[in-house]
């Protein structure tokens, strides 16, 4: 903490005793907002819930078990793997990966349109992309809803050009679920990859073309592998929170397209709330968010060693 | 014999900027062939022309004489050594030089032992499986020059790459740059405005300035026989006089000098008028027998020359050099010389 700064040398005490206080709004920060909340949810996870919601101050394992495991209907039958919601999130993933990909497909030639624009009219169209963003989420997505609804502007403009005789069902389906998403965090894809493309050094490609490359073989074996960074912050930082999502899933999906970020929203709502069950759903999602990332951080670091 | 490369009245126009304004040149098969010229002449905008990067607004481009006008940068039998060398950041050494051969369809043990023969030539064998920007300067230039080899072009294309090195691997570069390519013999064509590098490695040189070719000829050519102005300024050190001339016939001309004398010189014009002519600056020598009258400003130590600033009568500057021998007494400043020009020192220009 108390790093060699200017006062070591000369021993100043009083600038040395500084540091510490002057850390104290950074600390409260992390610690109220980030580790405080993360070991409540820990904490509440083992704890007996409560009807009408809340906690009953007993430790167990109930949550995990229920996740996990289950005895039949009325709990007498022998223990089996529980598939609902390992089911649920494996969907979930299923969801946000499919999400992620849309975005990268969108979002990277988005992406790469700005980033080649004159330095000057870069600033407007990314002020462009984030405009939408201004509106809130929960607005924006229901908006999405009346948007691609059966007698929505889509569907009727579609059968008036005659393309469709009766209207698309989109609403309450996977599709519109991941269109949802894309549509919400469609930015966080753009922008990591707008920085990568930007300071991409554009005579890579016409070295690769020299040397034989066509133009796919060019994106495929120079361009892509170094804006990587920016390709995989983006899908961090699109597939993570579509992971957790529940507004999507909720206002644009019915009951077969059911997603983590529901569940645990429903754990905490209501009479039927089961607080340590949702507790316990968030730690398993982080735990293996945490896990991926992790083991890609290592990766990472294990190629740049190279 | 078909020339390698034929540049036919080639224009290049970017909007309202003229780059290059109808060139002519032909470059043989296994001829080194330097560009030379002040930065901004169009030597980069040329050389991108051949490589495919930069479309002709007008003209024609010809590789072993087919036009290749409409073939794609990938398709084109011309390598490219980048000024900035362009190295792929996330390949090792070996996989830059291997890339060329891997876009060819080479199978893979192939082009290791190729990429690894190259880099042997280039002496980077042991910097093989590091990253490009673990390299000096240096290194990664020669990296840049072995990638280019690797998948032997029919030309290859050469953009200042000893500009960013320091004068002693600069040097070593050139003696080994003249070498590979009369190894290989392949066609280089090299971009420089550094004329003493052109002067040693080229077997034929184009000076180009503002987006023209001026001259093109064999280093000797374009030092001893400088068409215009440009020329004879850019290349070496010279003194320009303007002169009238008296007669001309057959390349020689009778010309006036300030003071009256008259000399006949090689000419690189044919029309009477005032022209200017070019006098290099070690071809005279201090006489009694004098062709033109000086007085002596100050003098120069240069270590193996001594460089002597002179004014001639009119007040118009002239420099010569001296040997630095035991025998030669250099003259005091103020002292009244005679200049004698020897054999060969005018030649009268176009311009
Ligand atoms: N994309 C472009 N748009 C407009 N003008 C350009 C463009 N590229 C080059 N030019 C102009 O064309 C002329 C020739 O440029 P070029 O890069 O060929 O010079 P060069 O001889 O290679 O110079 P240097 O030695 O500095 O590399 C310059 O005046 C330059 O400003
Ligand atoms: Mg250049």
């Amino acid at each position: 903490m108390a790093g060699p700064g200017p006062s070591g040398a000369s021993g100043d005490a009083t600038y040395a005793g500084l540091v510490r206080p002057l850390l104290l709004p950074t600390w409260a920060v992390v610690g109220i907002l980030m580790v405080l909340p993360v070991c409540l949810m820990a904490v509440y996870s083992f704890l007996t819930k409560e009807f009408r919601g809340g906690v009953i101050w007993d430790f167990t394992l109930a949550a995990y078990d229920q996740f996990f495991i289950t005895r039949g209907l009325f709990g007498d039958e022998p223990a089996r793997i529980e598939w609902t919601y390992i089911g649920i999130f494996w969907r979930s993933i299923w969801q946000a990966g499919l999400a992620t990909l849309l975005c990268l497909f969108i979002g990277f030639p988005t992406a790469w349109f700005i980033a080649t624009r004159p330095a000057r009219s870069r600033g407007v169209w990314l002020f462009l992309i984030t405009i939408p963003y201004w509106v809130n989420l929960l607005i924006r997505t229901v908006s999405l809803k009346f948007l691609i609804r059966e007698t929505g502007p889509l569907n009727e403009s579609l059968m008036a050009i005659g393309l469709i005789d009766t209207p698309l069902p989109l609403v309450n389906t996977n599709l519109a679920v991941q269109l949802g998403l894309f549509y919400s965090y469609l930015p966080f894809m753009v922008l990591p990859i707008y920085a990568a493309v930007e300071r991409y050094n554009f005579a890579l490609s016409e070295a690769a073309a020299d040397l034989y490359a066509s133009r796919l073989a060019t994106l495929r074996e120079v361009v892509l592998p170094v804006v990587k960074p920016g390709i995989v912050a983006g899908c961090i930082l699109v597939f993570v929170p579509s992971l957790g999502a529940f507004l999507a899933p909720d206002l644009l999906g019915g009951a077969k397209t059911f997603m983590l970020g529901s569940l645990i929203d429903e754990q905490f709502k209501g009479s039927q709330g089961n607080w340590p069950f949702g507790a316990a759903v968030a730690m398993i999602l982080m735990t293996l968010v945490m896990t991926v990332l992790i083991l890609y951080a290592r990766a990472q670091a294990r190629g740049a060693r190279r | 014999m078909t020339a390698a490369v034929d540049i036919h009245e080639a224009v290049k126009r970017y909007g309202s900027v003229t780059a290059l304004h109808r060139v002519d040149l032909s470059i043989s098969d296994n001829e080194f062939f330097t560009l030379l010229g002040p930065s901004g002449c169009g030597k980069t905008t040329l050389l991108r022309m051949i490589a495919g990067f930069e479309d002709v607004t007008e003209g024609e481009v010809r590789l072993f004489g087919e036009n290749i006008a409409r073939l794609e940068p990938n398709r084109r039998p011309v390598n490219t050594v980048f000024q900035h060398y362009a190295l792929f950041p996330h390949m090792t050494v070996i996989e830059n030089v291997a890339f060329g051969l891997k876009m060819k369809g080479v199978d893979a043990a192939t082009r290791r032992g190729r990429a690894g023969r190259m880099l042997d030539m280039v002496h980077l064998s042991a910097f093989a499986d590091r990253m490009p920007d673990q390299l000096s300067g240096g290194q990664q230039q020669r990296v840049a020059l072995a990638r280019a080899l690797a998948p032997e072009p029919k030309v290859l294309l050469l953009d200042e790459p000893l500009s960013a090195l320091d004068l002693k691997l600069r040097q070593a570069m050139r003696v080994e740059l003249k070498q590979l390519q009369q190894d290989t013999g392949i066609t280089f064509i090299f971009v420089t405005h550094d004329q003493e590098e052109a002067l040693t490695m080229s077997d034929r040189i184009a000076v180009m300035s503002e987006g023209r070719v001026q001259q093109v000829g064999t280093a000797r050519d374009i030092y001893e026989a400088p068409v215009n102005r440009f020329v004879a300024d850019f290349i070496g050190e010279t003194n320009l006089l303007e002169v009238d001339v008296a007669r001309v016939e057959g390349g020689t001309a009778e010309v006036v000098l300030p003071g009256g004398h008259r000399i006949t010189c090689p000419s690189a014009t044919t029309a009477p008028g005032r022209h200017h002519l070019s006098i290099r600056p070690e071809r005279i020598s201090l006489s009694a027998e004098a062709d033109l009258t000086a007085t002596v400003d100050r003098v120069v130590y240069l270590g193996t020359d001594l460089q002597v600033m002179v004014r001639l009568e009119g007040g118009t500057p002239f420099s010569l050099r001296m040997q630095n021998a035991a025998r030669v007494s250099p003259p005091e400043p103020g002292a009244t010389v005679g200049l004698h020009l020897e054999e060969g020192a005018a030649r009268l220009l176009a311009d």
